[in-house]
C-alpha cells in the first residue's frame, strides 16, 4: 500500500491525499481496557519462587526419577531381588550398548600379591549374552533389581515419617494449643516426657519385643517422631488463635472443628510442610541405620542400609558393589535437604536469610 | 529456679519411665528359663530355676528388687555370657566415652571456626566451599563416611590397621591413633550441622538493630562480628554442641560396628540378636541416663548463659 501511495506521489510530483483505509474508527471493540492484573495466588506465588531455586528443582527431579525407577527399575530386568543364581555371583555391571564404549563392560581390577589383574567374569565363565547393569552380589543376585527395592524401603519410610508429622504431630500440637489450660498443661507434660525417652532406646526395647522389621521401624518412626512437630503446630496455633479472622469465625458460629482445620491450619501450613520436610532426611537415615547394624527388614528382602552392609563385607574384593546402593541413598538424601531449603526460601520467604 | 527443678522433675521421670519400659520389656519377653535348660527340662526343674531367679514373686516387688540392685551397682547376670552385667558394661563403656568424647573436642574445635570465618564473609569463595561441603556431608550416611575413612586411611594409606583394635591396647599412641578414625567419622557429621547453625545464627544477629548501632559507632563488619554478633550467635550453639555429645552416643553404636571397636553399641547389638536381656536393660538405662543428664546439662548452660531464660 505504501508502495502504491509512492507511486502516486511520483506521479503527481507534489498532491498527497488520504485513502480512505488510512485511518480505522476508534470503536468499543478496539478501545479494550487495560488487563486486570490478578496477583498470583499464594501457591503460585510460592511455585514462581520454588521454581527459580536450582537446587530445590534438582531435588524434586531427582525424587521423581528415584520414584519413577524405583517403581519400575525392578520389573525391567528380567531377575527378581531374591533369586540367586549361584554360578553368577559377583559380577561386575554390564550395561548393553554402553560395553561397547569400554565402561560398564563387565571387566573389574583384581587386586592379588603379584599385581593388579583386569577380570571379566562374563567372559571367563561363557556368559556371553548375561547382562547385570549394577552387578550381581556375593550370592548371585542381580544389584539393579536389588537397589530399587531398597529405594522402596526408603520412600516407604519418607512417607511414614511424612504421615506420622501430619497426622500425629500436626493434630496433637493444634489441639493442645488450641484448648489450652489443663489439658494443654497436661499434653504439654506427656509430648515433653515423650522427648525425654532418647530415641534409641525405644528402638531398642521396639526390637527386643517385637521382631526385627519393617513394621516395627515404623512403630519406632510413629512413636518417636511426632514431637517436634507437634511444637511447631502448638505456637502457631497461640500464635494464630488471638487473631481478627478467628474471632470473627468464631462470631458467625464456627465450631472448634472448623476453626482449627479451616481456618487456622491453612495459614499455617507452609512451617509445617517445611518442617516435614525436615524431618523426612532423619527418618531415612534412621532406617538405613538400623538396616546396617542387621536390626532392619529381614532378608531376602533388602533396603540401601543391608544393601551397604552386604557390600561392605567384600568391599575390598569387590567395590563396584558398595556404590549403586550409597549413590541412591545419598542422591535421595540431598534432594530432600535441597527440596526442604527450597519449600522453605519459597513458602516463607521471610526466612530465606536463615 | 524453678526452671531448672522443673527439668530436674522431668529427668527423674524419664529415667523411671525408662527403668520401668526396660523391665517390662523383659516381662513381654517372658522368662529365660526354657532357653536356659533346653527343652527336656521337667517342670520341677523349671520351677526351681524359676524360683532361684525370683520369677515367682509379685511384678512390683521384683522390679523394686532389680531397680534397687541397679541402682547400687548390680546388674544381674549375663544370660549368654553367665557372668556379671556390670563387669560386662563397664570395661567396654569407658572406650565408648573415650571414643564420644574425643569426637566431642573435633566437633568444638574444627565447627566454632569454620562457622565464624563462613559467616565472616557471607557468599564469599570460603563461605561458599562450606556450604557446599555441609550439604554433601550432611547426604552421606555417617556409617559410609566411616567406611571411606576405612578406606583411604587404613587401606591406601596405612596409617591405622582396621579391625585390630586388640592388639593396640595398651598402647597409648596405637590406641589414640586408632581412635582418631572412627572418633572422625561421628564428628564429621556433627560439624557440617554446627558450622550449618553458626553460619545461620551469626548471619541472623548480623541483621538486628544492635548491630547497626554498632556499626554507627564507627565499628567495622570483624569488629561488630568478635564484639557483638558472636556473643549472642552462639548461645543456641552451645546447646547444640551439648546436647550432640547425647546423640554421638547413638552414632558410635554403628561406627563401632564400621570399626570393630568392643564399645558399648556392640555389646548392644550382640544382646539384641541373642536376647541377652540384662544386658539390653542394663545398656539401655545407662544409654537413657546419659542422654537426660547430658540434656539436663545442656538447660542448665542455656539457662547460665542466656539471662532471658532465667527472668522467664
Amino acid at each position: 500500500m505504501d508502495k502504491q501511495r509512492e507511486t502516486e506521489r511520483a506521479a503527481d510530483g507534489k498532491s498527497f491525499a488520504w485513502r480512505s483505509d488510512d485511518f480505522q474508527l476508534y470503536g468499543p471493540a478496539a478501545a479494550e481496557a487495560d488487563a486486570v492484573f490478578q496477583a498470583p495466588g499464594f501457591w503460585k506465588d510460592a511455585w514462581i519462587r520454588f521454581r527459580r531455586n536450582k537446587g530445590a528443582v534438582f531435588g524434586l527431579i531427582c525424587i521423581i526419577v528415584i520414584v519413577v525407577l524405583s517403581l519400575a527399575g525392578p520389573a525391567l530386568s528380567d531377575y527378581t531381588y531374591y533369586g540367586q543364581i549361584t554360578q553368577q555371583q559377583n559380577l561386575a555391571p554390564r550395561i548393553p550398548i554402553l560395553e561397547n564404549l569400554g565402561i560398564f563392560d563387565g571387566t573389574y581390577i583384581l587386586h592379588t600379591t603379584t599385581g593388579d589383574v583386569v577380570r571379566n567374569g562374563y567372559l571367563e565363565q561363557g556368559f556371553g549374552d548375561v547382562y547385570y547393569w549394577f552387578g550381581s552380589d556375593t550370592l548371585g543376585r542381580d544389584l539393579w533389581t536389588r537397589t530399587w527395592m531398597g529405594a522402596r524401603i526408603s520412600l516407604y519410610i519418607a512417607l511414614v515419617a511424612v504421615l506420622c508429622d501430619m497426622a500425629v504431630g500436626m493434630v496433637y500440637g493444634l489441639l493442645s494449643g488450641y484448648y489450652g489450660g489443663k489439658a494443654d498443661l497436661l499434653l504439654q507434660r506427656f509430648a515433653e516426657i515423650v522427648n525425654s525417652i532418647p530415641s534409641l532406646v525405644i528402638v531398642t526395647l521396639l526390637l527386643i519385643v517385637l521382631a526385627p522389621g519393617l513394621q516395627t521401624i515404623t512403630l519406632a518412626l510413629i512413636l518417636t517422631g511426632w514431637v517436634g512437630m507437634s511444637r511447631i503446630a502448638r505456637a502457631q496455633m497461640l500464635k494464630l488463635k488471638q487473631q481478627e479472622f478467628v474471632l470473627a469465625s468464631r462470631t458467625l458460629g464456627a465450631k472448634p472443628r472448623r476453626i482449627i482445620f479451616r481456618e487456622i491450619l491453612p495459614n499455617s501450613i507452609s512451617q509445617m510442610i517445611t518442617n516435614t520436610m525436615f524431618s523426612v532426611p532423619s527418618a531415612i537415615f534412621t532406617e538405613a541405620f538400623l538396616s546396617f547394624v542387621g536390626l532392619g527388614v529381614p532378608a531376602p528382602m533388602c533396603s540401601l542400609g543391608s544393601l551397604i552392609s552386604d557390600a561392605y563385607r567384600v568391599f575390598t574384593i569387590y567395590p563396584y558393589q558398595i556404590l549403586p546402593p550409597v549413590i541412591v541413598l545419598a542422591l535421595l538424601m540431598m534432594s530432600f535437604n535441597l527440596l526442604g531449603d527450597g519449600l522453605r526460601d519459597a513458602l516463607d520467604p521471610k526466612m530465606k536469610q536463615l | 529456679m524453678h526452671y531448672l527443678l522443673k527439668k530436674f522433675c522431668t529427668l527423674i521421670i524419664t529415667l523411671f519411665i525408662v527403668s520401668l519400659l526396660a523391665f517390662c520389656a523383659f516381662q513381654l519377653i517372658g522368662d529365660p528359663t526354657t532357653s536356659m535348660l533346653g527343652t527336656n527340662a521337667t517342670p520341677e526343674q523349671v520351677e526351681a530355676l524359676r524360683h532361684e531367679l525370683g520369677f515367682d514373686r509379685p511384678l512390683l516387688v521384683q522390679y523394686g528388687d532389680w531397680l534397687i540392685h541397679f541402682v547400687q551397682g548390680d546388674m544381674g547376670t549375663s544370660y549368654s555370657y553367665n557372668m556379671p552385667v556390670s563387669e560386662m558394661v563397664g570395661s567396654r563403656i569407658m572406650v565408648t566415652f573415650i571414643m564420644t568424647m574425643m569426637a566431642f573436642i573435633m566437633t568444638v574445635v574444627v565447627s566454632i571456626p569454620l562457622g565464624i570465618f563462613a559467616a565472616r564473609r557471607e557468599g564469599g569463595v570460603f563461605d561458599r566451599i562450606i556450604t557446599a561441603f555441609d550439604q554433601i556431608v550432611m547426604s552421606i550416611p555417617p556409617f559410609f563416611i566411616g567406611i571411606l575413612l576405612t578406606c583411604v586411611f587404613g587401606l591406601i594409606l596405612h596409617v591405622f590397621q582396621p579391625g585390630s583394635f586388640d592388639a593396640v591396647r595398651g598402647h597409648p599412641v596405637a590406641y589414640i591413633t586408632y581412635m582418631i578414625f572412627p572418633a572422625l567419622s561421628i564428628a564429621i557429621p556433627r560439624i557440617a550441622m554446627t558450622v550449618k547453625m553458626l553460619r545461620s545464627s551469626i548471619l541472623e544477629q548480623m541483621g538486628q538493630d544492635y548491630i547497626r548501632t554498632a556499626y554507627s559507632r564507627g565499628l567495622n563488619r570483624d569488629g561488630v562480628l568478635w564484639g557483638h554478633a558472636l556473643r549472642n550467635a552462639l548461645i543456641p550453639v552451645v546447646t547444640f554442641v551439648a546436647v550432640s555429645v547425647a546423640e554421638m552416643v547413638a552414632g558410635s553404636i554403628v561406627i563401632e560396628q564400621v570399626f570393630s571397636i568392643p564399645g558399648i553399641g556392640r555389646l548392644l547389638l550382640a544382646s539384641i540378636s541373642s536376647r541377652d536381656i540384662p544386658v539390653v536393660q542394663a545398656i539401655v538405662v545407662i544409654l537413657a541416663l546419659w542422654v537426660v543428664v547430658v540434656n539436663f546439662i545442656a538447660d542448665v548452660l542455656y539457662q547460665y548463659i542466656d539471662p532471658r531464660i532465667r527472668l522467664n
